[in-house]
């Protein structure tokens, strides 16, 4: 008898399963589980969602910030899929879970994890010093006239930085000796330190370098320029920087952040987190933290976000193996 | 005097009843594993740093520093009363401490060792204060090639310096070494020594290393030598704690060169043992009467103790200001760093200002209310003696469990705590020094890694660690500190050489 009446709440919940109908809610504090270092933009968006919440009053319990960086994010990872059916642990998930399991053989499949929603797109920026060249087409000329090649840090190894500068390569014919660094903090800090001639952040990991006029954007890997048109420094505006086809190179990336649940998670705890984060979206400090680290907003949920991640998933599959980081 | 300005504002930050009372639990908390053979500072913090987890990072460090200092002030008392170094560092204390407490003079004993810690840590904090912000100045300058030139200094330090055999230090680095080597390798991408296994993936977590080569082991070594507890009665009267303190402007020398010495082995990593040591046997070397020591002088207490809490303090400022730990304390602050999302390292001091002068502030406060409490609570930690061991020791074994399991939420870290045990209790038998393999394991990757970078970026040749005048000091340091027992004895063969020439030259 019991299992009919299981069966039947289950498919209620499903039919049910819309923001209003948020019956369940989590009896302890909520950990968001961030796949990389101290200070990089999935800690930083972490943070600002775990104020969001706070400031809102959009969950009872408390949300507490759990850096599982190690192993390239790979941690992170590991951890979502061994907490299966633990409605407490969201991943603020971003590229990774495509690269990985091909780069590191990591045994992990997003599809194992339960999607919430797509919260946000993610621009990479091409930086130097601000002492170095001043356009892409001076920088690209430097570094090909250089005797050594140009050092590009980054985050991670065979991972967006790394297909990018990759990509870098091919369409202008320059070399760089790429440095995976452990987090884009740390990336813009041996920029500003003259260690490195370039890197490929996000831009909330230069942002306050930028500011502090250490480092200059020489063009966004994207189809078109960012829209944010507030100055951000005294002259310039994220809208000022051009895109990297304008200035002759054609490379394109752009980097999901989305959240994650653990698998076998139910249908009423899903649904708690799709509304959660859907308000995440509508509040003011997500509006502002958007255009500060002039990200671009999205937000998907259910089959729309599958079919996002799916092609998504097959664009990077093909980019990785182009640049040769799939391992055998 | 920015760096006045800065430290009121630590003050600030720091003076609220919620950090005020995390203060105290960590003082109480760190003077009772200071008390405990087998547990100590290390370890306590080890155990409970996944406790503060939850916690800002602000309140976080400020309650394990407390234990820090707890644990200073708390090896003391079980080695003055009960002849049982509570700490490593507080063996030097026995020496004159015991014999004080056999002629009935305990609490003066007692009120010397407290009193000279507080002197020491005070010494070692005023340095920190104004040696900080010049530190984090040439922050920028810190490339792969400088990091790892620091790190290696510190390696090679280890194994010049240290007082165990030089081989052995070797090996046990080696281990530590090769342990950091599991998981994912971050220059190219890929897994290392995982065997597939997805727990290894991770790596070896170093607390869970730590918990176990420390605690666990000593418990196994304490078991075995049936370790029988009998102490003296003590209490402390405001009498004798201001006759103490009256007599202390005589013993300036002692203090000073002890809190010297202190700072200076704190900063490089020789650390709080051998600072010690150290400080005893130098005050032994240039006091007037040295065979009144070891037989129940004041002095034999000063000196080893200001040594100890100064250079235990110092400890902090390379951790903080370079993400090098001077002691195995410092290491495992280090790593709770990492975990609270604070990068160790030139720029904490730029990025993170509220933590870093909350800290240096509570370095103060925390020192100040010490001993106020050490010195009202003696008879109460004694009583801890009195408990048989057989009661306490299943207590830490459940704590190091819990402190294993709760960092990552994992069984297997559990097991692998256990055995890092059986490897502890190992090297402590056959004088494999522990603290090169938990340095090696905290800082391999690291080190590693900025190897490899400078490797990419210099196109292969080790002359970029020469490439600049920084760089190229601290390496030839380094060079110079892994080679130094030998350096050592060939000046001091060419030094007798030229001694007996001398000698021979005035008889003739």
């Amino acid at each position: 008898m019991r299992i009919p009446v299981k069966a039947l709440g289950a498919a209620t919940a499903l039919l049910l399963s819309t923001p209003a109908v948020a019956a369940w809610e989590p009896t302890k504090p909520v950990e968001i589980v961030v796949a990389a270092g101290a200070g990089g933009a999935s800690d930083q968006m972490a943070r600002m969602m775990q104020a969001a919440i706070q400031k809102n009053n959009l969950m009872k319990q408390p949300m507490v910030v759990s850096l599982k960086g190690g192993a390239s994010g790979a941690e992170a990872l590991m951890y979502m899929k061994s907490s299966e059916g633990d409605p407490n642990k969201v991943l603020i998930a971003y590229s990774l879970i495509y690269m990985l399991p091909l780069s590191a053989k990591i045994p992990f499949n997003w599809r194992e994890l339960t999607p919430v929603s797509v919260v946000a797109l993610d621009q990479f920026v091409l930086w130097d010093n601000s002492a170095g060249p001043k356009t892409l087409k001076e920088f690209v000329a430097a570094a090909k006239a250089a005797s050594a090649p140009f050092k590009m840090g980054g985050t991670g190894s065979k991972r967006e930085d790394h297909v990018l500068t990759v990509f870098l390569e091919q369409k202008t014919g320059a070399k760089f000796s790429y440095l995976p660094y452990k987090s884009g903090g740390e990336a813009a800090t041996q920029l500003v330190g003259n260690h490195t001639e370039a890197n490929v952040n996000n831009p909330s990991e230069n942002l306050e370098v930028w500011r502090a006029g250490q480092v200059r954007p020489l063009c966004v890997f994207d189809r078109e320029r960012i829209a944010y048109t507030t100055k951000v420094t005294d002259t310039q505006s994220w809208a000022d920087i051009p895109t990297c086809k304008e200035e002759g190179v054609d490379v394109q990336y752009l980097m999901l952040r989305a959240m994650f649940l653990p698998g076998k998670v139910t249908p009423e705890q899903q649904a708690f987190y799709v509304d959660l984060f859907h308000k995440v979206t509508q509040t003011a400090e997500y509006k502002d933290y958007m255009e500060k680290q002039a990200l671009k907003p999205i937000f998907l949920t259910g089959k729309d976000m599958v079919q996002f991640l799916e092609e998504d998933d097959a664009l990077n599959k093909s980019l990785m193996t182009e640049a040769g980081f799939v391992a055998k | 005097m920015e760096a006045l300005g800065l430290l009121l504002h630590g003050f600030a930050v720091l003076l609220t009843w919620k950090t005020l009372v995390l203060m105290m639990v960590g003082l109480v908390l760190g003077i009772f594993v200071g008390v405990l053979p087998g547990l100590g500072g290390p370890n306590g913090v080890a155990i409970l740093l996944p406790l503060t987890f939850t916690m800002d990072p602000t309140s976080a460090i400020v309650m394990l520093s407390c234990i820090y200092w707890g644990a200073l002030f708390g090896g003391a008392i079980t080695s003055i009363l009960f002849n049982i170094p509570g700490e490593a560092w507080s063996v030097a204390t026995t020496f004159d401490g015991y014999p004080m407490a056999q002629q009935g003079r305990a609490a003066e004993a007692l009120t010397a060792a407290f009193t000279s810690s507080f002197v020491g840590s005070l010494v070692a904090v005023l340095l920190i204060t104004f040696l900080a912000p010049m530190i984090s100045s040439f922050a920028l300058k810190f490339g792969p090639p400088e990091f790892f030139a620091v790190y290696l200094l510190t390696f090679c330090s280890f194994v010049g310096l240290g007082r165990e055999a030089k081989h052995k230090t070797v090996i046990s680095m080696s281990l530590g070494l090769l342990l950091a080597g599991i998981g994912m390798d971050t220059v190219s991408g890929s897994l290392r020594m995982t065997f597939g296994s997805p727990e290894l993936l991770r790596g070896i977590n170093f607390l869970v290393a730590v918990i176990g080569l420390f605690g666990i082991s000593e418990i196994l070594l304490t078991m075995e030598e049936r370790l029988a507890l009998r102490g003296h009665a003590a209490s402390i009267s405001l009498r004798v704690v201001l006759g103490v303190w009256k007599d202390l402007p005589k013993y300036w020398v002692t203090l000073l060169r002890s809190s010297f010495i202190g700072c200076w082995l704190g900063i490089t990593p020789g650390g709080a043992i051998a600072a010690s040591f150290m400080g005893y046997n130098l005050a032994k070397r240039f006091a007037k009467e040295p065979a009144s020591f070891g037989k129940g002088r004041i002095e034999g207490v000063f000196a080893p103790e200001t040594a100890a809490h100064a250079s235990g303090t110092s400890a902090l400022l390379p951790m903080l200001a370079l993400g090098i730990p001077g002691s195995g304390t410092a290491a495992i602050l280090l790593g709770g760093l990492m975990v609270w999302g604070l990068n160790p390292g030139p720029l904490l001091f730029v990025e993170h200002k509220d933590f870093v002068w909350g800290l240096i502030a509570s370095m103060y406060l925390g020192n100040v209310v010490g001993l106020v409490l050490v010195l009202t609570t003696v008879p109460i930690f004694a009583s801890i003696l009195r408990v048989p061991f057989a009661a306490v020791a299943p207590m830490i074994v459940v704590s190091c469990a819990i402190g294993a399991y709760a960092i990552q939420n994992a069984m297997f870290d559990v097991w692998l705590m256990l055995g890092f045990g059986v490897v502890g209790y190992v090297f402590k038998k056959i004088g494999i020094p522990l603290a090169p393999f938990t340095l090696a394991l905290v800082l391999g990757n690291r080190a590693e890694d900025a190897f490899r970078l400078s490797m990419i970026g210099s196109g292969g040749t080790l002359k970029v660690f020469w490439s600049n005048g920084l760089v190229g000091s601290i390496t030839t340091l380094a060079l110079l500190l892994l080679f130094w027992p030998v350096i050592d004895g060939l000046l001091g063969r060419t030094g007798r050489r030229a001694a007996g020439q001398n000698d021979g030259a005035t008889k003739s």
